[in-house]
């Protein structure tokens, strides 16, 4: 019997070990390859990365919201893609109605900071109502239940939008002042992935200023180790919850806005999927439950997307590589569930009773 | 009027019927302990004093009002403060963070640096580490921790469970020394103790529960001496 066991988890380890292995030469291969043909300039490369950066903060301010949320419910709130997809939707008209009275154009500034807020209100009301009548009166169901009640709330705020705004794609309007580019270390930034990039840091810094330093974050913190001791302490955990819904719905709205301005292809009822899934695979990816892990996870994300098709891919001689781009992320969330499911900064999940 | 008065309570964990009508009295000033063997309903007593769980039936008063149905987050503000079974300190959470989650629902800033002062002076171990993460402490300055920080509260009435449980014999002197200390300054206890010697030895008077029911209370000094107690809690023959 025991024996057995042990020929039985040294095969798994072998063939995990063999797989990884494999894994490793393939991405070295291809990155040998891609390098020794030097088949972009520097330039080429630094593009990638800006981009991949600016990208991959959107990804870690969504990714924020699983992980916050897991961390105080130990629950994958897989409706989370939706609450981004609302704010961004329901702001594009707004963006719109901005541009076409020329406020836009007149005082940019004001004008984005009043589509994030109002993005963010839109995204957090959503969040909240989710929590209240979604996810409370499942609280203490077994683990499954809310999981399913979470797509099933997908779907149902998908096609409510759908009813609301229609089925076609908006485009958030261009912004002049964000065309130009930003010349930084001899490279040509656009202004707008800069932009994003440092309007997402900012609020991931007031975010884990909030968490580490405030009352409330504090309280947040206690509700996440102890439900039962934070209770005696005074908190009252049904607010500190609803807080925490707030909060990543807040971001994934200002996500929304950063998206919409960042890429041209528009919004439509359907947006939230990708980067639902992408920011989940950010937050695995970084460990789930971990507030920098899921920044880091975040932005790490977005530069394996846009590096990986030209560094690992190309040097493998596979064609059409940029449309692959979906394929890696969702690959690496495989491989993080199979070599590292704690992720980069997570703790083993056993040490939470679940 | 007793302080705390639970009249005739039924508890229920799902559909196992866990106190089967308990009934005591806690008067102000007093340290009251309740001692059982385990699974008697100790700690089941306790969460539902302090809200964390609700009678089927009977009543709970504090001060002459009903408290039965007030939720755990609200007793905190009517002066009722527990150091949960297993000591509970927030691991992640440094020292001194604990002990600010302790005064979560009061305000008075210069009040509170006041009582962390007071449990400084109280547990000097706990300033030497009031940067460590809670997590990091040994099982004594965890119970340190934990009572200190129910003390952040401004308590009138301390619940404690176990705080005994799995500490060396000299640190156990230490923490019941700590109670006597704390009730000399104002603060009514009630003690849930499984080292009945020691819970019988500093407090007023005791009730001795059994799978869920009172069987017995007395001056705690009359139930040392009685032989039931004494067989079945204190080990003598």
């Amino acid at each position: 019997m025991f024996r057995r066991t042990l020929s039985r988890l040294s095969w798994v380890d072998l063939f995990l070990r063999a797989f990884q292995l494999v894994a490793a030469v393939v991405i070295i291969i291809g990155l040998v390859n891609t390098f020794t043909t030097a088949r972009y300039t520097s330039g080429q490369w630094a593009t990638l990365v800006f981009s991949g950066l600016a990208q991959g903060s959107i990804y870690a301010l969504i990714a924020l919201g699983y992980t916050l949320v897991y961390g105080i419910l130990l629950m994958i709130n897989f409706a989370h893609g939706e609450v981004y997809m609302a704010g961004a939707f329901s702001t594009v008209f707004l963006a719109i109605h901005f541009a076409r009275t020329g406020f836009l154009a007149r005082s940019p500034l004001i004008a984005i900071v009043i589509l994030i807020l109002f993005s963010a209100a839109i995204s957090t009301t959503i969040a909240v109502l989710l929590e209240r009548i979604a996810y409370r009166p499942l609280r203490n169901a077994p683990r499954l239940i809310p999981l399913i009640t979470a797509i099933g709330a997908s779907f149902a705020l998908q096609y409510t939008f759908r009813g609301l705004y229609g089925t076609q794609f908006r485009a958030y309007p261009d912004i002049a002042v964000l065309k130009g580019t930003w010349n930084i270390l001899g490279f040509d930034v656009p202004l707008v992935q800069l932009v994003v990039f440092l309007a997402a840091l900012g609020l991931m810094v007031v975010l884990y200023w909030y968490v580490e330093r405030t009352r409330a974050g504090k309280a947040m913190r206690a509700v996440s180790e102890d439900k039962a001791v934070a209770r005696l302490m005074g908190i009252d955990i049904d607010k500190v919850i609803v807080s925490t819904f707030a909060l990543g719905g807040a971001l994934a709205g200002a996500a929304g806005v950063f998206n919409g301005l960042y890429r041209p292809q528009g919004v439509f009822f359907l947006m939230g999927f990708f980067p639902g899934i992408k920011a989940f695979t950010a937050a695995v990816l970084g460990g789930i439950g971990n507030i920098p892990g899921a920044m880091m996870g975040g932005l790490l994300l977005g530069l394996i997307e846009s590096l990986g098709p030209n560094s690992v891919l190309e040097g493998l001689g596979i064609p059409a590589t940029n449309q692959l781009k979906d394929a890696i992320a969702f690959i690496m969330l495989v491989l993080i569930l199979i070599f590292r499911p704690q992720g980069i900064f997570g703790e083993r999940l056993a040490e939470k009773k679940a | 009027m007793a302080m705390l008065e639970v009249r005739d309570i039924h508890t229920y964990y799902g559909n196992i019927h866990a106190l089967k009508g308990v009934t005591l009295e806690v008067n102000q000033g007093e340290i009251v302990t309740l001692i059982g063997a385990n699974g008697a309903g100790k700690t089941t007593t306790l969460r539902t004093i302090s809200g964390l769980l609700h009678p089927r039936q009977g009543s709970i008063s504090l001060d002459g009002e009903d408290i039965t149905a007030c939720p755990a987050h609200e007793l905190v503000y009517r002066g009722i403060a527990m150091v949960p079974e297993g000591r509970g300190v927030f691991a992640k959470m440094s020292v001194q963070e604990n002990l600010e989650m302790g005064a979560y629902h009061r305000s008075d800033r210069p009040g509170i640096s006041a009582d962390m002062e007071r449990v400084f002076t109280l547990f000097p171990r706990l300033r030497e580490r009031r940067r460590q993460v809670a997590g990091t402490l040994s099982g004594g300055e965890q119970q340190m921790l934990a009572t200190g920080r129910a003390l952040m509260s401004k308590p009138r009435l301390l619940l404690m469970d176990e705080p005994s449980m799995g500490l060396a014999p000299i640190l156990v002197e230490g923490i019941f020394d700590t109670i006597q200390a704390i009730n000399k300054e104002g603060t009514t206890v009630l003690l849930v103790e499984q080292n009945a010697l020691m819970a019988l030895s500093i407090a007023s008077r005791g009730y001795v529960l059994q799978t869920g029911q009172i069987v017995l209370t007395d001056q705690a000094e009359k139930l040392k001496k009685n032989e039931m107690v004494q067989k079945a809690y204190l080990g003598i023959e």
